[in-house]
C-alpha cells in the first residue's frame, strides 16, 4: 500500500507534447480513475507510474520512493490490461504464479499463493486451462489475479472491462469495488466510460488534452464541475449549455436532468426564480425509466430529462424552464466556473428542489 | 446437368492433382523399388514395376561397403550442432531486430537480408580460404560453423515476434523477468510452429547437403552420409544401382520419419496467422 505522487508529469511523443506538466496525489488507499476522451494522455499517464514509459520531466514516487529510474518489474505494481495480456503458451496456473517466480518464491510458497488466489476469483476449477480455452470473462480473472498474487502496492488498470460484454462488464464493476475494498490497495483505472468512472471511483481525475481538468469525488464533479470541459463530460446526455443573458463574457449550463418541462400554455410559477425558453420538441429518447426530449427553444437546443413521458409529442410546444440555483455560470474565453445564477436553498419546492 | 458440371469439374482437378502427385512421388518409389532388386532385374527390359524377388541383401551391402556407421554419426552430430547454434543465433538477433529500437537496425537487418539472397556457392572459396587458414579443413568444424547463423531464421523467426502483442511483453516486464527470460520463456514458446519449421528445413537441408561436405572433407573419418553413399556409384564392375539405391533409402529414412512425426507442426506453421 502506498500513495503515488506525480510532480510535473510530462511527456513528449516525436515533439508531440501529450501529457503537460501534470501535478497529481493519489492517496494511499484510494480508487482513483483517470477519465478522459481517447488521446488525453490518461493511458500514457498510468503507463509512465508502471514504467512501461518514461517520463520525459518530472518525478513520480511510489510510496515515498521516486521511481523515475526504476524498471517496471521492480516498481511493486501490478497491472490489468485491456486485452487481458495473458501468456498464450502457459496454462492459468503458470500465467498467475510467473511474476512469483521470477521474484525468486519458492515453489511451496508459490503452490500456496496461487491456489489461494485462484480460489477467491473462482479459477480454481481451471488452473490447467490455457487462456484460449477460456472466456472473456474467466480471461479477465486470470489477468486480475495474475495482479492480486503478488500483493502490489499499486494496481494499475488499463481499461480492463471494455472487451466484456455489457452484463459482465457490470457485474465485474461491482467486484473490482468490492475487491478493492478487501484488498485495501490504492487502485488506479483508466476508462473512457464516465459511468464507470463515477460508480467504481472515490476520487475522479478528468483529463483532457494532457492537462488535469478537475480532481474530485464523484458527486463533487457532477455537482461542482469547475468548467465547461468536466461539465460537459460527466453525466449523460451533457450538461445543456447557453448563452448568459445580458452578458456576452459569459455562459450558462444547466443538466437536462435539473429542467422541467411545461406545456405552452401553462405559464411558469415564480417566473422570476427561474430561467425560462420556450420552444418546440424536436426529438425525444425513450430510456425506459427516463425520457429524454431534445427542444429547440429560442435560446438554442437543449437536452431535457425527465421520468414521464407523457408531457409532449413530437412537434408540441413547451417551455423549459429551471430554477436558478441550478443554472451555472461559466466564463466564456476561459471556460472557468464563475459560480451559480442563485445561491443553493433559494428555490421554492415548487421548482423541483435541490439537492 | 449443373451437377454433372460440377462432378465433371471436380474429376478434372482430382486427375490434374494425380499427375502432379505421381511426379513427385514415382521417382522416390522407383528408388524404393530398385533398391529392393537383384541386379539382373535392374538391367531387364521392359523394366519390372515391383521388384520379382524383394533383395533385402543390397541394404547390407550398402551399409558394409563403407564405414556407413560412422558416417551417420557424423550427419547427425553436423546437422544437430548446426541446429543448435542456427537456434542459440538466430533467437536473440530475431528478437532484437523486432522488439528493439537501436542505431543501425535498418542497415543490419538490410544485411541479414542481402545474406540470404547470396547463393553459397558464390562464396564458398573465400570461406575454404579462411577455414583452410585456420586449419580446419577436413574436420566437423568446417561442416558446421559456416552454418552457424541462418539469414533466412533470423528473417522469418523476427516475422514471428513481431506477432506478439506488445502487452505480453509489458506484462511479463511488470512480473519482473528480464529480457532473457522474456526471450526464452514468452517469445520461444509463442514462435514454436515457426521454430519447429525452420528446425525441420535447416535439419532436412544439412541432413541432405552434399556440396558442401564434398569439397570440405578429403577423409570418411569427417564424411557424412550423402558423401559416403556418393562413393558406392565408383564399384569396380560397374555401378551397382541396386545398392546405391539401398543406400539412398538409408539416407532418407530419418527424414520421412521426423517429418511424419512433425507433420501436425509443419501444417499448423502455415496456418497459424489465419487462426
Amino acid at each position: 500500500m502506498a500513495r503515488v505522487v506525480l510532480q510535473q508529469i510530462t511527456k513528449t511523443f516525436q515533439n508531440q507534447k501529450v501529457v503537460k506538466g501534470l501535478n497529481l496525489v493519489i492517496p494511499d488507499g484510494s480508487f482513483t480513475v483517470l477519465v478522459g476522451p481517447s488521446g488525453c494522455g490518461k493511458s500514457t499517464t498510468l503507463r509512465m507510474i508502471a514504467g512501461l514509459e518514461t517520463a520525459t520531466d518530472g518525478e513520480i514516487f511510489i510510496g515515498s520512493q521516486s521511481v523515475n529510474a526504476l524498471p517496471p518489474g521492480k516498481r511493486d505494481v501490478a497491472m490489468v490490461f485491456q486485452n487481458y495480456a495473458l501468456y498464450p503458451t502457459m496454462n492459468v496456473y503458470d500465467n498467475i504464479a510467473y511474476g512469483l517466480r521470477n521474484r525468486g518464491t519458492s515453489k511451496k510458497d508459490c503452490d500456496v499463493l496461487v491456489k489461494e488466489i485462484a480460489e477467491i476469483v473462482g479459477l480454481a476449477d481451471f488452473l490447467k486451462r490455457k487462456p484460449s480455452q477460456l472466456s472473456g470473462g474467466q480471461r479477465q480473472r486470470v489477468a486480475l489475479a495474475r495482479a492480486m498474487v503478488k500483493k502490489p502496492k499499486v494496481f494499475l488498470m488499463d481499461e480492463p472491462l471494455s472487451n466484456l460484454d455489457a452484463k459482465l462488464r457490470n457485474q465485474m464493476r461491482v467486484e473490482l469495488t468490492s475487491l478493492h475494498k478487501q484488498l485495501g490497495s490504492t487502485f488506479i483505472y483508466v476508462t473512457h466510460d464516465q459511468v464507470e468512472a463515477m460508480t467504481m471511483g472515490d476520487q475522479i481525475v478528468v483529463m483532457s488534452d494532457g492537462n488535469i481538468m478537475q480532481v474530485a469525488a464523484p458527486m463533487d464533479l457532477y455537482q461542482e464541475p469547475e468548467n465547461l470541459f468536466v461539465a460537459q463530460f460527466i453525466g449523460s446526455p451533457p450538461m445543456n449549455i447557453v448563452p448568459a443573458e445580458g452578458r456576452s463574457d459569459q455562459l450558462w449550463g444547466f443538466r437536462p436532468e435539473k429542467a422541467v418541462l411545461l406545456p405552452a400554455s401553462v405559464s411558469p410559477v415564480s417566473a422570476e426564480e427561474m430561467w425560462t425558453a420556450k420552444g418546440q420538441i424536436v426529438s425525444r429518447e425513450i430510456l425506459g425509466s427516463d425520457t429524454l426530449f431534445h427542444v429547440e427553444t429560442e435560446k438554442g437546443r437543449v437536452i431535457v430529462k425527465t421520468e414521464t413521458e407523457e408531457i409532449g409529442q413530437y412537434g408540441s410546444n413547451v417551455t423549459v424552464t429551471v430554477a436558478k440555483p441550478h443554472v451555472y455560470i461559466f466564463d466564456r474565453v476561459s471556460g472557468k466556473k464563475v459560480g451559480r445564477l442563485a445561491e443553493r436553498g433559494q428555490v421554492s419546492a415548487l421548482a423541483g428542489g435541490v439537492n | 446437368m449443373k451437377r454433372v458440371g460440377a462432378i465433371s469439374l471436380k474429376t478434372v482437378e482430382w486427375a490434374g492433382l494425380l499427375v502432379v502427385a505421381l511426379l513427385f512421388v514415382f521417382p522416390f518409389l522407383w528408388m524404393a523399388s530398385t533398391a529392393f532388386k537383384d541386379m539382373s532385374e535392374v538391367r531387364q527390359f521392359p523394366p519390372t514395376l515391383l521388384p520379382e524377388t524383394w533383395e533385402w541383401g543390397n541394404f547390407v551391402q550398402a551399409w558394409e561397403s563403407g564405414p556407413f556407421l560412422m558416417f551417420t554419426v557424423n550427419s547427425i552430430v553436423v546437422a544437430v550442432a548446426i541446429l543448435i547454434l542456427q537456434f542459440l543465433t538466430a533467437v536473440p538477433a530475431a528478437y532484437a531486430f523486432a522488439r528493439y529500437q537501436f542505431p543501425g537496425r535498418n542497415l543490419l537487418f538490410g544485411l541479414v537480408l542481402v545474406a540470404l539472397m547470396i547463393p553459397g556457392y558464390i562464396i564458398f572459396l573465400p570461406i575454404y580460404v579462411q577455414l583452410s587458414g585456420w586449419g580446419l579443413v577436413n574436420t566437423l568444424w568446417s561442416l558446421i560453423l559456416p552454418y552457424a547463423a541462418s539469414a533466412f531464421g533470423i528473417f522469418l523467426l523476427r516475422q514471428a515476434f513481431m506477432q506478439v502483442p506488445d502487452e505480453v511483453i509489458e506484462a511479463a516486464r511488470l512480473d519482473n523477468a528480464s529480457e532473457w527470460k522474456i526471450m526464452w520463456t514468452i517469445m520461444v514458446p509463442m514462435a514454436k510452429p515457426v521454430l519447429v519449421t525452420f528446425g525441420l528445413f535447416s535439419f532436412i537441408y544439412h541432413w541432405n547437403d552434399y556440396f558442401w561436405p564434398l569439397i570440405m572433407t578429403n577423409s570418411d573419418e569427417v564424411r557424412t552420409l550423402p558423401v559416403g553413399i556418393s562413393s558406392l556409384r565408383m564399384s569396380d564392375g560397374g555401378t551397382l544401382w541396386n545398392v546405391m539405391m539401398a543406400g539412398n533409402m538409408i539416407l532418407i529414412l530419418p527424414i520421412l520419419v521426423i517429418f511424419f512425426v512433425a507433420q501436425r507442426h509443419i501444417i499448423k506453421a502455415f496456418v497459424y496467422q489465419s487462426k
